[in-house]
């Protein structure tokens, strides 16, 4: 049951994000299930005890790949997906948490929380460039063949 | 020559309009040498800081500079500009008609009207009190009071053009609205609550892209953006520590 309603909440807090940042009207929804996607894999091993920052990174990989396969099958630029899909990982709260603290003078544990959202940022950013790097890769390995096999047209006339 | 400054023209219109929608310096750079080498200038030199522009079809050449004041996230324009820029790439579009449609993209109103954003930001506040641990009791609180604090930044931003000071603003409306809803009953959790609501203005998105931008080697853009995210959580910060230390 709770999951189910992390579940849809993620898609709404998603979409809701894509349409604050005016993503265009036909790919709000897959906003959503970009976002979604990201907050299954993050919340089962967070509640799980792993630790914060590698779930973070794990399911920042996970949608960067799901928004890189978006924007290849829609011929839209990533950040669409990226932006939407990334923001339930970001640590939006406690980089709040962490000014409110200093704020109020409780400078010891404002240092904490901001050293926390340091890594965790550090984190969603290697997974999306983790993801980045994979879709490289596979682009040069397409490119790869594609030259083998007019190569190999090539020798056979 | 003349032909070379036109196209000098419309990669940095197409540059101008990526970065005033939030786009990342990198894709901005490379979008406008895309452009430029589809219309046959091999050599184009961009650098793109967030506040500015500037682009030369190649050595010696005279260079532009575009400042860019005020950015905000337009994720559609930077789709349309992108989609130009693929239409280019392949060779569909002359420089002038692609200069008309760019043209037109600056102008046009593509973003949602202000109350569906606000709506969008109310559901999305709910929605981040529960993913964060919250109770459902706390869902219509955080839904309202979410709202409310996004109505009060755009409204903020009309009057004084500092997205800082309007955050502040909003999100003493946040702090405020909160401590009624639990003061009264409807709400449980305070903290909840406020967190949920402010999700909409904090700069969570600007703090990953700071780090990606630093990791990629843009230290220029990284840095710039970072202190613009703190300064940001500063704001919003200060705002909610105001209402809690006076109530």
């Amino acid at each position: 049951m709770t999951i189910l309603a992390q579940l849809v909440t993620s898609f709404f807090a998603a979409s809701g994000f894509a349409v604050v940042f005016n993503a265009p009207r036909r790919s709000l929804w897959l906003c959503g299930l970009v976002g979604m996607s990201g907050w299954i894999i993050y919340y089962p091993l967070m509640t799980n005890g792993v630790d914060v920052v590698g779930a973070t990174a794990v399911a920042a990989i996970v949608v960067g790949i799901f928004s890189q396969i978006c924007a290849r099958v829609y011929k839209t630029p990533v950040i669409i997906f990226n932006v939407a899909g990334i923001i339930p990982l970001v640590p939006g709260g406690i980089a709040y948490n962490a000014m409110r603290s200093f704020v109020e003078d409780n400078y010891n544990v404002g240092i904490e929380l901001s050293a926390r959202v340091m890594l965790l940022s550090g984190a969603i950013a290697i997974g999306l460039i983790f993801s980045e790097v994979i879709n490289q890769l596979n682009k040069k390995y397409i490119l790869c063949k594609k030259t083998k096999q007019q190569k190999r047209r090539h020798e056979g006339r | 020559m003349q032909e070379k400054l036109f196209i000098a023209r419309v990669c940095t219109l197409a540059g101008k309009i990526m970065l005033k929608s939030g786009a990342e310096t990198s894709r901005v750079e490379d979008t406008m040498n895309r452009i430029a080498s589809a219309f046959g200038i091999k050599n184009a030199q961009s650098f793109v800081t967030p506040t500015g522009i500037n682009f030369s079809t190649g050595f010696a050449d005279p260079s532009n500079t575009v400042r860019v004041n005020e950015r905000s996230t337009d994720l559609h324009k930077i789709a349309e500009v992108n989609s130009i820029s693929r239409k280019i790439d392949e060779g569909e579009l002359d420089a002038l008609e692609a200069f008309r449609l760019l043209k037109a993209i600056e102008v046009a109103e593509l973003a949602f009207p202000w109350y569906i954003q606000i709506i969008g930001a109310a559901i999305l506040s709910g929605c981040f009190t529960i993913m964060f641990g919250g109770t459902w009791p706390d869902f219509i609180p955080a839904v309202i009071t979410g709202g409310v604090g996004f109505a009060i930044v755009l409204g903020a931003m009309e009057i004084v053009e500092m997205r800082l000071i309007s955050d502040f603003f909003g999100s003493i409306g946040i702090g405020l609205l909160a401590f009624l809803f639990v003061a009264t009953g409807i709400g449980v959790e305070l903290d909840k609550i406020i967190i949920g609501a402010v999700m909409p203005l904090v700069p969570g998105l600007h703090i990953t892209n700071a780090v990606r931008d630093l990791i990629a080697g843009h230290l220029l853009s990284g840095l710039s953006k970072g202190s613009e995210a703190v300064l940001t959580a500063m704001a919003i910060g200060a705002g909610v520590a105001v209402v809690l230390a006076f109530l």
